[in-house]
């Protein structure tokens, strides 16, 4: 078995958004016998099935849960949260967004059998601004579920309440941090906070609160109802069960591939149809642009945790974005860095002035006009950066940088011998072989 | 550079009692300020000092501290904009596929940079970061819906439609595209009832599990549990 769908399982189905649809192909069955389960139960099942959080670090998810203090004294008497990072929009990451628009009822039933485990009463699925019928579906899922008695007051008999809200974001990346989120949902400016407190003990208004990624929280229902050992008869030894992986790019059929951890990009692009017609692989992300570039001598390495480590970058959020030999990779760089440049909140300096540096030594670089001292000055910006920045964005903002430098040294050198690019870059479009020209 | 918008209303008694049912919604006031704005957006068509001063109002905060909020998140239109919003992905992989080429294009077509307005007022141009499509790449959103799959003469196509005021259904989105104010109301919280409409799934989304089936791949069966639940 290379594919195991389950999350993806019922998205070829016209109406597997609905809750008709989803109740009819098995959905919240899952959720009654969670009810039945104490709340502790349900949070060692979880960390007995291994589940590490999908939103990009891989912390074990029931652990965190256990973080979470109980009981009548001191923090454990306040209200407890839940809530769900929805604001995917680490470049390249593209699977909670097709999920929620093909089963937000999948996700809307682990967030209640969550918010029961940890004893929240009130659970928020923070969603990006950018993807409105994505907001539609979870908004639509949150009535309905109200209406089939599966949200509000005395869930199914059970005695448990639970109130769900789709928060809409505006357009900012640093809202993914999980502390700028929580910031920007106490309606601020979205700007991470300072760690510890950590938000097991202090998150939304200051009281216990749980931040899982949109995948993390839909694997629950799975989980309780195949049980731990099923979930982690997937997967390899430290990262369990299945998961989604994002194949974009100059591939012949990127999408969303669902399979157990520990898969390889060659085994998925081998699967898959390769690269596009003619073309060979130059580079890829393994988990969006924050993660540290791999190359083609990366095919076989497991894309587990440990594995994409062991190869100097790390999983992320899964995100394969493959470029072919036609792709300049000093122009990729910039790109992303601008990106990162954009997306700085400014709070610290580091990140806030080495990134604005960044974009201008890259700019130099890729028009040609640049030095080899400029690389120099490059990696020592991304030194200074690197472990000294606030928050993990800019930690990120240096993974393409350092990675390739480290990789395609020579093409930035050919951009300053060339006095410019020495690529094509209608060569790497999708339309350059059957419209080339269109754009005139 | 217009300003008139035919659909521009003005902020009423009912756009506050509207605000009072979001901050109903959140445990805090304060939380409901992001839907708030939203609101405020979709009556407008931006955020005017108007809005500005209601959502402060609402919340009993200073005008300064709502428009400090206000300007840090993108979404927020500090100027009245096109009925059609239309944002072009340039981030790398989309930038890369073509989307830097699409960007130029439509420049070079409407007559308008980065962040400008048609003059008829109906088209605002933006160019904007990887919208999680990457799948679908190049990647547009017009009033945030998806136009998956872009190529220079569709995205042309695109906005000439929109511009004729009969723009194409979204790849993956309702069956008619809405306005920019229509798509703020839906932000601020209020559904719309067009969550059914369109498709599940594109196809891009649904390769992975038709290679599945096609290889008879499944996960394992669960414990106790028959296989076709
Ligand atoms: C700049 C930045 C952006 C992030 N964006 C997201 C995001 O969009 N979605 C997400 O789930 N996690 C994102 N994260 C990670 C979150 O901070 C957090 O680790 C995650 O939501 C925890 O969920 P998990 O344990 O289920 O993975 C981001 C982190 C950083 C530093
Ligand atoms: S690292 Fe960047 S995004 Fe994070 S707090 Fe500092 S300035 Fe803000
Ligand atoms: S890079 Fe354009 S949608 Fe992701």
């Amino acid at each position: 078995m290379v594919f195991t769908p389950v999350l993806s399982r019922h998205w070829d189905d016209a109406d597997s958004f609905t809750i008709d649809g989803y109740t009819r192909r098995g959905g919240y069955t899952a959720l009654p016998k969670a009810l039945a389960m104490e709340p502790d139960a349900i949070i060692q099942l979880v960390k007995d099935s291994g589940l590490r959080g999908r939103g990009g670090a891989g912390f074990p998810t029931g652990m965190k849960w256990g973080f979470i203090p109980q009981g009548p004294e001191g923090q454990g008497a306040k209200p407890h949260y839940l809530v769900v990072n929805a604001d995917e929009s680490e470049p390249g990451t593209c699977k909670d967004t097709p999920f929620m628009l093909a089963n937000p009822h999948a996700l809307l039933e682990g967030v209640i059998i969550s918010s029961y485990a940890i004893r929240a009463g009130f659970a928020v699925i923070y969603v990006r601004g950018e993807i409105v019928h994505v907001i539609r579906r979870l908004q639509q899922a949150v009535i309905d579920a109200y209406a089939a008695g599966h949200l509000g007051k005395d869930i199914g008999g059970s005695g448990y309440s639970l109130d769900v809200v789709v928060h809409a974001g505006s357009g900012a990346y640093i809202c993914g941090e999980e502390t700028a989120l929580l910031d920007s949902l106490e309606g601020y400016r979205g700007q991470p906070r300072l760690r510890p407190p950590f938000p097991a003990t202090h998150g939304l208004y200051a009281s216990p609160t749980v931040v899982n990624n949109v995948e993390s929280i839909a694997s629950v229902p799975s989980i309780v109802l195949g049980g731990a050992e099923w979930f982690s008869s997937m997967g390899t030894e430290k990262s369990k069960g299945y998961t989604l992986y994002s194949l974009s790019g100059h591939v012949k059929n990127p999408g969303q591939f669902e399979a157990p951890l520990g898969i390889t990009l060659r085994q998925l692009l081998d699967l898959s149809g390769g690269m596009r017609e003619g073309h060979t692989l130059k580079f890829w992300t393994p988990g969006g642009s924050s993660t540290p570039l791999l190359t083609e001598e990366h095919l076989d390495v497991p894309l587990d945790y440990e594995g994409v480590a062991a190869a100097g970058s790390m999983l992320g959020t899964k995100a394969l974005q493959c470029f072919d030999e036609t792709t300049c990779a000093v122009r990729a760089i910039l790109r992303w860095t601008e990106f990162y440049a954009h997306e700085s909140c400014g709070k610290c300096t580091p990140c806030r002035e080495g990134t604005y540096w960044m974009v201008q030594i890259l700019q130099r670089l890729e028009a040609g006009t640049g030095t080899e001292e400029d690389i120099a000055t490059l990696l020592d910006t991304c030194d200074n950066i690197f472990g000294r920045s606030f928050c993990a964005l800019g930690d990120g903002a240096t993974s393409p940088i350092v990675s390739g430098v480290q990789y395609f040294r020579d093409e930035f050198i050919a951009h300053i011998t060339q006095k410019g690019c020495p690529l094509d870059p209608v060569a790497s479009t999708v339309f350059s072989a059957s419209t080339a020209g269109a754009s005139a | 550079m217009s300003t008139t918008n035919p659909e521009t209303t003005g902020l009423t008694e009912q756009t506050r009692a509207e605000m009072r049912e979001i901050i109903a919604r959140y445990p805090k006031p304060r939380s409901a300020l992001l839907p708030m704005l939203h609101l405020a957006q979709s009556v407008e068509g931006y955020v005017s000092p108007a809005g500005i001063a209601m959502c402060a109002e609402e919340l009993g905060l200073t005008k300064a501290e709502v428009g400090a909020v206000a300007t840090f998140y993108t979404m927020y239109r500090r100027k009245p904009a096109g009925e059609y919003h239309v944002g072009v992905c340039t981030n790398t992989l989309c930038a890369v596929l073509g989307g830097d080429a699409i960007l130029d294009g439509l420049k070079e077509h409407l007559g308008i940079g980065h962040n400008e307005t048609t003059d008829d007022g109906r088209i605002s141009l933006e160019h904007i970061e990887c919208n999680a499509a990457c799948d679908y790449a190049p990647v547009m959103m017009v009033n945030w819906e998806f136009y998956d799959n872009q190529t220079p003469s569709s995205a042309r196509d695109l906005v000439d439609a929109c511009r004729a005021g009969t723009p194409p259904a979204p790849t993956r989105g309702p069956s008619s595209l809405c306005t920019f104010k229509q798509a703020s109301r839906v932000l601020a919280g209020f559904a719309d009832g067009r969550a059914n409409e369109g498709v599940q799934a594109g196809p891009a989304t649904l390769v992975g599990l038709e290679l599945a089936k096609a290889r008879g791949d499944e996960a394992p069966a669960m414990p106790n549990q028959s296989k076709d639940a």
